[in-house]
Order: structure tokens, then sequence, then C-alpha cells
């Protein structure tokens, strides 16, 4: 175990505080970002136990809160949290499938204090788009999307890009147009948990991305002004790893919903971690104290060729969850880099992958995420 | 916005894409937007808490220069509110 002993109070703040208020979902998306173990965590914190944390967290210096889940919309005191938010002074961004939205709340949200909504769309085809969210969703998704922007909302549309949606990437921009959203994230599938069970379904060719990437950029420079486009590459064809949250512990702090604190969303898969939880620490000290948020600060736990990288300060050794997931060892280079002694495995098994016909990979299953999948992949 | 300097008669406001306020944390004042935070220079702040949809950039000008006798800032301050203008932090009252 790396212990910190009596080393300085980190400087840093949890500028950025997700609010995993639920993993209950509507949506069955086979590339969710949640855990596979979402069904063993169901005891979720009350509202007095959320009000609490924002309090706190604001009081370290939070300033962006996200309600996000599972399906946010599902909390019945949504609202209440709204407007405590609102009371605090956080910007609030509302994560949401769209599902379980009406008019009525949107207003009543807006009233509370709101200040955002993004909505994911799966695909810019009903039938697509229905069937990778396991939900008869996309009309009604649709109509969410103008009540959001007749309320006077900044809009953020989020559509997770894969292989089987990324040939309509053209169609997917139109629908952001003509829906005049302010913000399009085109995130491309990032490899963990459900979608790393999901890889051979979703990883797109060279050749996809390529074209997609050509269609993203000019859509860009036409917006210009009007329509802000994301495009988030997928890192497995990189060379060189993303500066994962920003750093560990350095900005974000995920609160799931059993209040297990989390450096990053996808964390509760590394091994030899107890995450701490809010329920029995108080937030400054889980931030400043725990082992968990510690762990992957600064460079010290960094070993060769992370440790003399005259980059170690831009990239922080990529993502540890990845670096665990395709190494086994949490403290090596994310693979991505081409400096990794794994990089070589990681290119012959995406090229593995992605020598399957478009076709093939169409019949093969999904598994999509639900509760009776998460028991049987999770016992 | 034109590429043209400002009016004087011009009425700006913060943008609904935007929220401004002062952050205790930051010991500055901010621009808030989805997933984002603009940190604010102190001059920016100054300048930008003056902007309420019903003040024209002349009686912005006017109020600092009371707030800052003596400082000569009418080219300092048309120019941030053009980048501000640039950036889409303000719109014009009637856009």
């Amino acid at each position: 175990m790396v212990t910190v002993g009596s080393a300085a109070l980190t400087t840093s703040k949890p500028l950025w505080l997700l609010a995993e208020l639920t993993y209950r979902c509507p949506l069955q998306c086979p590339y969710c970002s949640n855990p596979l173990e979402i069904a063993k965590y169901k005891d979720e914190l009350d509202t007095e136990q959320w009000i609490s944390v924002l309090r706190q967290a604001r009081k370290m210096g939070a300033a962006q809160l996200g309600f996000s889940g599972g399906e946010p919309l599902l909390r019945q005191d949504l609202e209440v949290l709204i407007a405590e938010a609102r009371r605090l002074g956080y910007y609030s961004n509302l994560i949401t499938s769209g599902v379980g939205m009406d008019e009525a709340r949107v207003a009543a949200f807006k009233e509370a204090g709101l200040d955002h909504i993004q909505i994911s769309f799966q695909a810019s085809d009903e039938e697509l788009n229905n069937y990778l969210g396991g939900t008869d969703s996309f009309r009604h998704k649709y109509e969410m999307a103008r009540v959001v922007k007749k309320h006077d909302y900044p809009m953020v549309l989020n559509i997770v890009i894969h292989r089987q949606n990324i040939d309509q990437i053209e169609d997917i921009i139109k629908m952001t147009i003509d829906l005049k959203a302010d913000y399009v994230e085109l995130a491309s599938t990032q490899y963990y948990g459900w979608s790393k069970l999901n890889e051979a379904g979703l990883l797109p060719t060279r050749e996809q991305l390529a074209r997609a990437e050509r269609v993203a950029h000019d859509y860009q420079d036409r917006m210009k002004g009007k329509m802000k486009i994301i495009y988030v590459v997928p890192d497995y064809y990189e060379t060189r790893p993303k500066a994962c949250m920003n750093g560990w512990g350095s900005i974000f702090l995920t609160i799931a919903p059993d209040g297990s604190a989390l450096p990053c969303h996808a964390a509760r898969q590394l091994p030899g971690f107890t995450f701490p939880n809010v329920k029995h620490m108080s937030v400054e000290d889980i931030w400043q104290t725990s082992d968990a948020f510690n762990r992957f600060r600064g460079d010290d736990w960094m070993k060769e060729p992370c440790r003399s990288c005259v980059d170690k300060g831009k990239d922080f050794g990529g993502c540890r969850c990845q670096a665990f997931m395709l190494t086994g060892d949490a403290t090596n280079a994310d693979p991505v880099c081409a400096k990794s002694a794994h990089h070589a495995a990681l290119v012959a098994e995406v090229n593995r992958i992605t020598a399957v016909s478009l076709e093939t990979v169409k019949t093969q299953p999904l598994v999509f995420r639900n509760m009776r999948n998460s028991r049987e992949l999770a016992p | 916005m034109s590429e043209s300097a400002i009016s004087l008669t011009n009425i700006p406001r913060i943008s609904p894409m935007f929220r401004f306020q002062w952050e205790e944390a930051q010991a500055c004042h901010v621009l808030l937007y989805p997933e984002g935070m603009v940190k604010l220079s102190g001059s920016a702040g100054e300048i930008l808490q003056l902007v309420n949809g019903k003040s024209t950039v002349g009686e912005i000008i006017a109020a600092l220069k009371e707030k800052f006798p003596g400082a000569p800032l009418d080219n300092d301050v048309l120019n941030f509110l053009e980048a501000a203008y640039g950036h889409g932090w303000l719109r014009s009252v009637d856009d």
C-alpha cells in the first residue's frame, strides 16, 4: 500500500462534483459508464445526505455540479436538490436520457434554478436509437429537446459514437442542428465496464474514424459561433494517453448512489481499493486524507516509462483504469501510449477486433445494461 | 456583433449561455457555462459587474471612472467588451 504519510495536504480543489443520484435507469445502453455491479448498490443516499454532500463540496470550492445516474429524473427529490444547488451557488447540469421528463418538470427545474440540461441520443434514426437504448425513447427525446430550448436553457446533446452509429455521423449532426443544440458532444465510446464487454460490437475501424473525423471537422467550421461541436476521439487509436480526469484527485469528485466517493466514475473496478463513503467520512477528509484519493496524486507512484517521461506532468501517465484492465497493474503506463511495453498488444487486439466485418458484428448480440445482466455478471 | 468598435449607446447583457458570479474559492469573478468555467481578471470582473442589461457602454465607462478616478480606461473597456462579445459572453439587449 502506498501511503501519503505526513505529506502536505493537497492544494487542489474538487471543482467538479458529479452526483450520481441513482443507478436505476429506463435505458439499457450497452456502453453505459456505470459499473457492472450496479445491482449490488441498492441503498441510495437520501435527500438530507445529498444536501450535506452538496454543502460540504461547495465549501471546498466545487463550482460545477452534475446531476447524473443512472437516470437522475427517477429521483423524486431532484427539484429539492436543484434548489439547494442554486442556493449554494453551483452551476448545475442535469445529465439525462430525457425519459421521465415532461414540460411541467422542465419548467419546475428552471424555477428551482437549474442552469443547463444535457440530453443523450443513441442515434439519429428511431430504430437504431431504440435498439441501442433498449427502450422506445427516440420520439420523446426529440420532443424534450425542443421543450428544453423553449424554456431557454443552454442545451448540450450527447451522442456516444461507436461502430454501429459512426457512419451516421452527418445525420446525427444534422439532427442536433435541427434541435438547436448549443453544444454537441460526439463522444467516442471509452472501453470500461459494460462497453468493455461489448467492445467487439462497438470499436470502430480506422477507416470509419477517419471519415467521421472529416465530417465532424467540416461541421465544426460551418457551425462556428452558432453551435460548438466537441469531437472526442477514441483513445485506443492514439499514441499518447489522455490526461484522464485531469489527474487523479485533481478536480473531479464522483459520489456514487450509495455514497461511495470515487476519483472517477470508473474507478470502482480497481482492485486493492477501499473507497471512502460520505456516510462515514466528511468530504474534506475524503479529498484530503483518504488513501483512495491520494494513491495516484503527484508522480511518486509512477514506474517507467512514465517516471522519466517529459510528458508526465501533461498526461499523468494516462488512465489508471485502462492501465489495470489492459496490463493487470494500475501503476503501469496506460497502454495507449506508444512508449508502453503493452502498446503493441493493444494495437494487435484492436486490429483483430476490427478485422471482423460490420455485417458480422451486427449479427452478434450486445450485452445490455440492466439489473438482470448485472446480477448474472457480478453476482 | 460586427467587427467595428462598440457604440457607447450599446446596452450589453450577460448571455443566457453563461452565469457570472463571484467565486470565493477562486478569489475572482467567473463565468460558468455547461461543464466549464472562465476565471476573470480583476478588471474584467469590475466591468462585467456593471453589465446589467440596462446600462449603456457609456454609462459603464462613466461608473468605472468614478470608481477609479484618473485611470485612462476608455479603450481598455471597449477592447474588453468587444472581446467579451466575441467569446459569446455578452449579448446586446436588442439582439
